[in-house]
């Protein structure tokens, strides 16, 4: 009987097509409202002209002395001065300053971490991840005192200094501020990505580099290193991208100084209260970051192919 | 002097003593296989001559030259993983040159030695493939060229051919013999599949519970087990204990309680001992009907309780009198017959005195 199968069939695909529909709508209508559509009407909002108390210019007005329709002004104003140039380099330069720094201090505890005996693990995951459990500005306030003048820790390294004689400088409101708090903040989201990778690896590979000739040095950077490059990756956009974005740990531990984009938009938008300009701020910030996950990507896939 | 030697090997771990004493010597060029049930202490054996476990007690000599201070990376021994352990990251090619670079080999040394070894595996349309393209048989043929490429002393293979379907483990046994013999480099081989011992080896050493139980050759084995565990381990066997009750240049007697006496040849070393066990294989044991006569000077009466057709032969599992199952093998050699008896059957079975061992513990 042929007509009862097909009938079935068609139930089950009507079926399986719902459930699909069912599973993936809600989160496809969240983003399509919250994330795609606040994006558009940022692109838009950056060919506009700034209200005259905030917010955007009507795009219609009956007085023509108002400002009003589209306009490219606010990208000629963003390429005529080098200054943003400057603090979007200076941008640049603390996200991959942070990610590096985090690299280097995540990647041996993810591996100590990997490598314990499985009861352990979850319970240092755990302390990796307990900072999460207090407030974040909580959190970076509290390095506002460790790194403040009265700290026993500015003193040692003051005295430090003075040993080497080097006049010391004020830790807090510095650059270096800034990047310990940004260190600080991100450590998890590269120490978790690196784990969760490192704790996949079969321990067999490593028996079987040392069976074949590796010392332990050569086992890691030809075995481990290699096997963990998908966790560097995933962990090093964790960290970067944020940071290049990130306001709030520069306004409080940084001097005035030291703006970064992220201060330099959230400055558009609530104190000069020019948001065209900070909507072309924020395009220009998301096309950088596209291209450098281009172009690591690209690097990416260069460098594993002349290891292949 | 032997390649490898291990004198009185011992390794715990906690209470437990998974290898007890174990002395062995492998000559140079030897096939020589570890066989036993899982558990028997086999794989603990290998890591320690691999190097990554150590002897509690005892020594391994590699050359005559204690390998206790030696670690795995310097020993010229290389493992052939029961999972491959192939490197995922890395191209055939690569996979093959890893012990070469790891030795610092000149890069066109190393380029021309993986071509001769993957031709030798016939794997070299595949240098540039990365294991998880492979088939479980080519990942084995690239362990093989892996551990083989830096011609070690000796080469460890630990299940290697568990993971295969039968047709491609057959394939892959007459694979490693030819490989063994080309290369000419001595391979210890741990196993749990008796069949796969006997196919390949020059020696075996069969392993029980941590001990070595006997070392031979794969026909000795078979044919003079020395205690009941080779003779059960090895191939199919018939157990009958008793009790010796006479015993002369003509021949010794075994009672078998509720089926009779037993005769067998005498045996030199068993005249001492009044308890004893006749150790026979299914194909030494002729099965008749009722009416046919036999000039065998054994044979009992009993009934066919099952039977597995194995296409070639079939094995006739009888009920002897006292209650014991009794398997006996008989070929089709006949035209156009493929079973001689059915299940339920009243038959009897015989053999000569000659047939069958011995045992006396």
């Amino acid at each position: 009987m042929a007509t009862p199968a097909f009938a079935d069939l068609l139930k089950f695909r009507l079926h399986k097509n719902l459930t699909r529909w069912l599973v993936s709508g809600p989160p496809f209508l969240f983003l399509l409202l919250f994330f795609l559509a606040p994006s558009l009407i940022m692109v838009l909002a950056s060919f506009r002209y700034p209200g005259e108390f905030g917010g955007l210019a009507p795009l219609r007005d009956a007085n023509p002395a108002v400002l009003q329709g589209l306009t490219l002004e606010t990208y000629r104003f963003f390429f005529s001065d080098v200054i943003y140039a400057e603090i979007f380099f200076k941008s640049f330069g603390m996200a991959l300053a942070t990610t590096l720094a985090c690299l280097v201090m995540a990647y041996p505890l993810a591996l100590l971490i990997a490598r314990s005996p499985r009861k352990h693990r979850d319970l240092m995951v755990l302390l990796v991840i307990l900072p999460f459990a207090s407030n974040f500005l909580v959190r970076v306030y509290a390095w506002m005192i460790i790194l403040g003048p009265q700290s026993a820790f500015a003193h040692a390294i003051g005295s430090a200094l003075e040993l080497f004689g080097i006049t010391p400088v004020p830790l807090l409101f510095s650059p270096v501020a800034v990047l310990i708090g940004m260190i600080y903040v991100h450590l998890p989201f590269m120490i978790l990505p690196l784990y969760t990778n490192l704790e996949k690896h079969d321990p067999v590979l490593l028996d079987a580099a040392q069976d074949l000739g590796a010392n332990a040095w050569r086992r890691f950077w030809d075995v481990t290193f290699p096997l963990s490059l998908p966790g560097i990756f995933a962990g090093s956009a964790l960290v970067f991208i944020p940071v290049l974005g990130m306001f709030a740990i520069p306004d409080i531990l940084g001097g005035t100084r030291d703006m970064l984009i992220g201060n330099l938009i959230k400055e558009q938008f609530l104190g000069v209260r020019d948001w065209p300009f900070g909507a072309t701020l924020s395009i220009m910030l998301t096309l950088m970051v596209l291209a450098w996950a281009g172009f690591s990507m690209w690097l990416a896939r260069k460098w594993s192919h002349s290891h292949a | 002097m032997a390649l490898l030697e291990l004198r009185h090997v011992t390794r715990r771990f906690g209470a437990l003593e998974a290898v007890h004493d174990v002395s062995l010597s492998v000559e140079a060029g030897e096939f020589f296989t570890l066989l036993g049930p899982s558990g028997c202490g086999k794989t603990t054996l290998l890591r320690m001559i691999a190097g990554f476990d150590q002897p509690d007690e005892g020594q391994i000599l590699l050359d005559g030259k204690d390998l206790a201070d030696t670690p795995p990376e310097d020993r010229p021994i290389h493992t052939v993983f029961q999972s491959y352990a192939l490197f995922p990251h890395l191209s055939v090619a690569d996979n093959v040159a890893f012990p070469l670079k790891m030795a610092k080999r000149p890069a066109d040394e190393i380029a021309r030695r993986v071509r001769e070894a993957l031709e030798e595996v016939r794997l070299a349309d595949k240098a540039q493939a990365y294991p998880h393209e492979l088939s479980g048989g080519q990942k084995q043929r690239v362990a093989l060229a892996r551990g083989l490429v830096n011609r070690p002393r000796l080469l460890l293979l630990d299940e290697p051919l568990g993971a295969l379907d039968a047709k491609l483990r057959e394939e892959m046994q007459v694979e490693l013999i030819n490989l063994q013999r080309n290369v000419g480099i001595t391979f210890v081989f741990v196993t749990h599949a008796q069949i796969e011992a006997l196919a390949l080896s020059t020696r075996i050493a069969v392993m029980s519970q941590g001990v070595v139980e006997q070392v031979d050759e794969p026909d000795r084995l078979y044919c003079a087990p020395r205690n009941r565990f080779v003779a059960d381990f090895i191939g199919k066997i018939n157990l009958l204990d008793g009790h010796v009750i006479a015993s002369g240049s003509e021949g010794m007697w075994l009672e078998v309680a509720g089926l009779g006496k037993i005769v067998m040849s005498s045996v030199a070393s068993s005249t001492h001992t009044s308890k004893g066990t006749l150790a026979i294989r299914p194909e030494q044991v002729r099965i008749l009907g009722v009416e046919e006569t036999t000039t065998a000077e054994n044979c009992f009466q009993g009934t066919v309780r099952d039977l597995i057709y194995h296409g070639d032969v079939t094995i006739y599992t009888v009920l002897l009198a006292n209650g014991l199952p009794f398997k006996a093998l008989k070929p089709n050699s006949a035209p156009g017959r493929a079973k001689f008896f059915e299940v339920g059957d009243a038959v009897r079975v015989a053999w000569p005195k000659e047939a069958g061992i011995f045992l006396d513990h």
